[in-house]
């Protein structure tokens, strides 16, 4: 019968195209570290120092920051939301960390540190809260409120000035160095080490594809929706909190406009990552590829003493080209269904 | 009944593993069913037939405890139990195969096969605990062996596989987990003839793993294909049941639609 349908539709035999449509399937999974070899690559040939240690190490170290609001991010985008709020939230926590740093100097500064984190994680409640008890329709709202609110109140506690004062730790944990690997990326590794375990191993982290796959489905399979979605904005918020002791590290200060686009960078990155905004897929080693596509675009347009504002057509031409590879594999998987269906 | 006889060994034919009676349900001033009563035997595939809006849909939401009925009561193995969600019929043992299927096109088979229940190490740390991807895996293998449902590999996407495919994921994931009795909304309404024949099997087999079936269709010919005895539906009452033959078919017909009057006494020619 099916082979009388592909006599007659001229179709190929259904075992070749569907052995070439799960190559394509596979290329676009690796399609971001494919672009990440091919600008490496491209820069090496235009530039005699980009893969030199030093740039290599200051690439890596300016992407940290970045690398850690992408890894927060890519747990709402999981879930097929969004947080707006997590380049302001960083700025709030320098100035809440700063701030909290020339009240009480104790403890080596650890209450600096909790400070930081903390602003974080209410921030995070908060946006969560929201969403799923406030019942706004969607993640864009209570983000894009806190994106204001946060970025309102860094300004207001800090009279809209830098604040100077942050602790040696902060510093250390910022822009230090153990032998020759810089802390900051130390710190990144360590984050997403946690996170692929978090996604990958525990059930927890599981649950969040199942509510990124079908909310209604992993709601009728028994899983704590609106606790999963509260627990993404708690992770995005904690790492807004981390990259904000990254970034008041590497200033060694408490700055009411740090981060300003930082939560598009990092959304950006999610994205050119292989994260979905239809939620559900994604990973930590991509969005950390992600991040270093667009640290390798700003790091070697500058070294070939290209304006920096190309910087920003060369990234959202790669976001448009990354959200195609989606919808070019969610048409391959159509395409592949049918032939499942022809076959079986 | 003489439909399940042979299934049904003689000391566990007194109590029916599942037995309802006088359900009704009202939604606002809709009376979505009136003192429906209905026992499924150990063993049994069960046709629940009816056209649109005659309470089948309402009747197994509350079975599978999404719906909570204003009177009645529900008997599992003689036993009375209430249905307070989803997670309480599950944990009972009943299963619930919605048409949407509830599966998630991200996941592989074995990640559908256990969503929201994967089993973890150490147990005590719940939904922080080391998801157990091996046992998992062949876990779900064994079942989908033992059900002899075929598929390209368990390591799939479901959002890879063809909607004969998925029907026999749900329903395999169901009948696995549903010790007692599986609940099947229009198994086949979506599928072609060669993909609902794999379904209809899988359905027409379950009483050998042990596990009831309560069928919705539309379909005649797929209930006289496997079920030992249909009950019609009609405007929320029990209007009657039947074997379903060939011979009957015109009689079931006529019941759903609303005809003649062979009312409830279906099973007396059987």
């Amino acid at each position: 019968m099916s082979a009388f349908m592909e006599r007659i539709t001229g179709s190929q035999s259904p075992l070749s195209s569907e052995r070439s449509l799960r190559w394509s399937l596979a290329l676009i999974r690796l399609g971001p570290a494919i672009i990440l070899l091919l600008l490496i690559m491209a820069f090496n040939v235009l530039s005699p120092v980009f893969l030199t240690v030093q740039n290599v190490s200051n690439i890596v170290v300016q992407t940290s920051a970045l690398a850690v609001l992408a890894i927060g991010q890519l747990f709402v985008i999981l879930v097929a939301g969004i947080d707006l709020s997590v380049g302001s939230v960083l700025a709030l926590s320098t100035v809440i960390g700063a701030l909290v740093f020339t009240w009480n100097q104790g403890l080596g500064g650890s209450l600096s540190v909790a400070a930081f984190l903390l602003t974080g994680l209410v921030t995070g409640f908060l946006n969560g809260f929201m969403l799923t008890k406030g019942r706004l329709p969607h993640a864009f709202i209570p983000t894009l409120a806190m994106f204001y609110a946060a970025s309102g109140l860094a300004l207001v506690l800090s009279n809209g000035r830098a604040i100077p004062h942050v602790p040696g730790i902060v510093i250390t944990l910022g822009s230090g160095y153990i032998g020759p690997l810089p802390v900051p990326v130390l710190l990144v590794a360590g984050l997403a080490l946690v996170a692929v375990v978090l996604t990958k191993r525990l059930k927890w982290g599981r649950w969040i594809y199942l509510v990124g796959g079908d909310k209604e489905a992993a709601r009728r399979v028994g899983i704590p929706v609106d606790r999963v979605i509260l627990s993404v904005f708690l992770i995005s918020g904690l790492m807004a909190g981390f990259a904000g002791v990254i970034t008041a590290g590497r200033t060694a200060s408490g700055y009411p406009t740090a981060g300003e686009l930082a939560e598009l960078q990092a959304i950006a990155a999610v994205i050119i990552g292989g994260g979905s905004f239809f939620g559900g897929r994604g990973s930590v080693a991509g969005v950390l590829v992600g991040a270093l596509i667009l640290g390798v675009i700003a790091n070697g347009l500058n070294l070939l003493n290209v304006d920096e504002y190309w910087q920003l057509i060369v990234a959202g031409g790669i976001i448009v080209f990354a959200v195609e590879l989606d919808v070019l594999r969610r048409y391959l998987e159509g395409r592949f269904r049918t032939l499942q269906a022809r076959g079986d | 009944m003489e439909a399940e006889r042979e299934q049904t060994s003689q000391d566990e034919k007194e109590t029916p593993i599942l037995e309802v009676r006088n359900m009704t349900k009202r939604f606002g001033a809709t009376l979505a069913l009136d003192n429906v009563s209905l026992e499924l035997q150990r063993g049994e595939v069960l046709a629940l037939l009816g056209d649109n809006g005659a309470g089948k849909s309402t009747l197994i939401k509350c079975l599978s405890g999404v719906h909570q009925p204003d009177e009645g009561r529900i008997f599992l193995e003689g036993e009375e139990v209430t249905l307070n969600s989803p997670m309480e019929a599950r944990d009972l043992g009943m299963e619930t195969v919605y048409q949407d299927l509830s599966l998630f096109d991200n996941m592989n088979v074995v990640g559908n096969f256990y969503a929201g229940r994967e089993p973890v190490t150490p147990r005590w740390l719940g939904g922080w605990g080391w998801v157990r991807d091996g046992f998992m895996s062949s876990k779900a293998k064994e079942s989908l062996e033992s059900l002899q449902v075929n598929l390209p590999s368990a390591e799939v996407e479901i959002g890879l596989m063809s909607g004969g495919q998925r029907q026999a994921v749900a329903s395999a994931r169901a009948m696995s987990f549903g010790r007692k009795i599986v609940i099947l909304d229009e198994p086949t309404s979506a599928l072609g003839a060669r993909e609902s024949s794999n379904v209809l099997r899988l359905i027409k087999e379950a009483p050998e793993h042990g596990v009831s079936v309560i069928v919705i269709s539309h379909n005649l010919e797929h209930v006289i294909q496997v079920c030992h005895r249909a009950v019609v539906l009609r405007q929320g009452v029990r209007v009657g049941e039947a074997e379903p033959t060939e011979e009957n078919h015109e009689r079931l017909v006529s019941m759903i639609v609303g005809g003649a009057a062979e009312e409830g006494k279906g099973e007396k020619q059987a």
